[in-house]
């Protein structure tokens, strides 16, 4: 590898498995496109998104199944993406953005929301708002008066997510019996009040394109801060980038879709297990992992118990968590 | 020229009186050795150095400029330090270690080119790694992951190293072969500063000594000079006995 070669090399193992990844979202879109109350065939499928077939399947398809499954692409690929800049942020790779408190500073105000008897949209407002007051929060307190370090910031994160969880089960329990379900299913995270799927996936490439540049940075500021000092990082400003980045990706991902767990702890490991730990290949291949994950556990949600539809948080653990246990067995 | 300055510099230790305020230069081609017993700020010496600590007060300048007034990435061009410890928290194999050693020279939008990786190869066979290029870090004995750190800073290779306790976990031959690399350097012009428990490696590899005492005094000066038993074992609180061999002295703990 001392030659040209070894550059071009290094570049086709990036790129061979981001073209299989791309694929397999492809494929998952089109899974949930077919499937549902009425199963649409390859051909069928095909016809109605060259623009005809039949108007049953181009409204089903283009106005109910599309949709939705474009926002759980973008949600998945959102909290994955996030999960990956924590996890180098904090410099461990346990770290995700529900663990740091800000799904529970978002469900404690989406719940106070839908307990006031608010409509969706407030809802949603109140909790992208949850998700930066919690951010503020927990990085406000984490720098204290003394040094900021990561160790510091995942415990505070740590403990107000304890705290959050306590207030969840608090405003559970004074509410009334017919609100339940629907809370039970926002705090699980459910992709049937996703709305336009636009804005998560316009964040999801705008994200992309600002953090793949900082790809060997962050390679770097993996090997802890001050051998990043050492070798020219300004690891301050790039750690506050970081964390603000990935909240913001967070609240983004949990005021469309509600707290989904797991997505953003498991992708990025899973991926790390298999390609290594270079961020350039790991940031944008947790993007299409992410969303593929959540897509597929999407389209499951809506069609195991027909007509009846399960949180996708369910699914998305049920699935991930064999899969995850397998590859960390299997791994060295 | 890169000569790193302490001016009237006192390193910030939390609860510690001043002490004596150092004002030394490291000069290119010249070889320091800092000694003390445990605690006594060698680390915190070295990380006041590379600028990655503020000073309590006084300055450090590279080239007459104050470290605080060059930008991270240039600092990173010119000065390079081992660190004693290492934070493996993610997987890394050898070589891409050795490379990140090449990071302050490649811009943001470019790639590692061939230039970078041979250098890095070049690294890993001059400390004896290349057959464990493609290991992981978590897979190698604590000597070996302290070589890949020294063959991070060669593929750096800065103006002025900077290394905190570079023979730690090393066997004979490879202490050897560090203290030979750091010769090597200075010969060709680099400015080498090391914080070093081994006496005797001192006494024989370095041309300047840097001895800090556990009150905040301090003395520096060309090695032999420094290199006065007493002086040693007062630093220690160690009585020692002396012997020359080969033109140079060695110093062995008494029972």
């Amino acid at each position: 590898m001392s030659d040209a070669s070894g550059q071009a090399a290094s570049r086709g193992l990036r790129l061979r498995p981001l073209g299989w990844l791309a694929l397999a979202a492809l494929l998952s879109l089109a899974v949930s496109l077919a499937l549902g109350s009425v199963a649409i065939a390859p051909e069928a499928l095909l016809a109605v998104l060259g623009g005809g077939g039949d108007s049953l399947h181009q409204t089903l398809v283009l106005e109910l199944r599309l949709p939705r499954a474009l926002a759980a692409f973008g949600t998945g690929a959102l909290l994955a993406l996030a999960g990956a800049l924590m996890q180098i942020l904090l410099r461990n790779p346990l770290a995700d953005p529900y663990v740091l408190g800000l799904s529970g500073g978002a469900s404690v105000a989406a719940l106070a929301a839908m307990l006031a008897g608010l409509g969706v949209a407030l809802v949603t407002g109140a909790a992208f708002a949850g998700a930066l007051l919690s951010t503020l929060i927990v990085f406000g307190l984490a720098h204290g008066t003394g040094s900021w370090t990561p160790t510091r910031l995942l415990l505070t994160g740590v403990v107000m997510a304890a705290g959050w969880g306590a207030l969840i089960s608090f405003l559970l329990a004074v509410s009334p019996v017919e609100r339940l379900p629907g809370m039970l299913y926002w705090l699980m995270g459910d992709m049937a009040y996703a709305g336009s799927p636009w804005p998560v996936l316009g964040v999801a490439v705008v994200s992309l394109a600002v953090v793949m540049p900082l790809g060997r940075t962050l390679n770097v500021l993996a090997r802890g801060g001050l051998q990043a000092a050492a070798l020219g990082v300004a690891v301050r400003p790039l750690e506050w980038t970081l964390y603000l980045l990935a909240s913001l990706l967070t609240a983004v991902a949990v005021t469309t879709a509600g707290s989904v767990g797991f997505v953003g702890l498991m992708v990025p490991h899973m991926l790390r297990l298999r390609l290594g730990n270079d961020q350039r290949l790991i940031l944008p291949a947790s993007l299409l992992a992410g969303g593929t994950l959540l897509t597929l556990a999407d389209t499951l949600a809506r069609t195991l118990i027909a007509p009846q539809q399960l949180p996708v948080g369910v699914i998305t653990a049920l699935l991930g968590v064999p899969s995850f246990l397998y590859l960390l067995y299997r791994s060295r | 020229m890169e000569t790193l300055e302490a001016h009237r510099l006192v390193i910030d230790i939390p609860g510690r009186g001043a002490g004596r305020p150092l004002d030394l230069a490291v000069a290119p081609g010249e070889r320091w050795g800092v000694l003390g017993p445990n605690g006594v700020g060698k680390t915190t010496l070295m990380h006041t150095l590379a600028g990655l600590r503020a000073p309590r007060r006084g300055e450090v300048r590279l080239g007459g400029v104050r470290l605080s007034r060059l930008k991270r990435r240039a600092l990173a061009r010119r000065l390079g330090i081992v660190f004693q410890s290492q934070h493996d928290d993610f997987p890394a194999t050898v070589r891409e270690t050795a490379l990140i050693g090449r990071h302050p020279f490649i811009a943001p939008w470019q790639q590692e080119g061939p230039e970078d990786i041979a250098r890095a190869e070049a690294a890993l066979e001059r400390l004896d790694l290349s057959h464990l290029a493609e290991r992981e870090l978590a897979t190698l004995s604590g000597g070996e992951r302290q070589r890949v750190s020294l063959a991070t800073l060669l593929t750096q290779s800065p103006r002025l190293w900077l290394a905190d306790e570079p023979t730690n976990h090393l066997d004979l031959h490879h202490q050897v072969a560090v203290m030979e690399l750091l010769t090597e350097q200075a010969q060709r012009g680099c400015g080498v500063m090391m914080c070093l428990h081994d006496l005797n490696l001192a006494a024989r590899w370095c041309s300047h000594l840097l001895l800090l005492y556990p009150d905040g005094e301090a003395c520096w000066g060309a090695a032999d000079t420094m290199l006065v038993p007493e002086a040693l074992e007062r630093l220690y609180g160690q009585a020692l006995t002396t012997a020359m061999v080969d033109g140079a002295p060695v110093f062995v703990p008494r029972r």
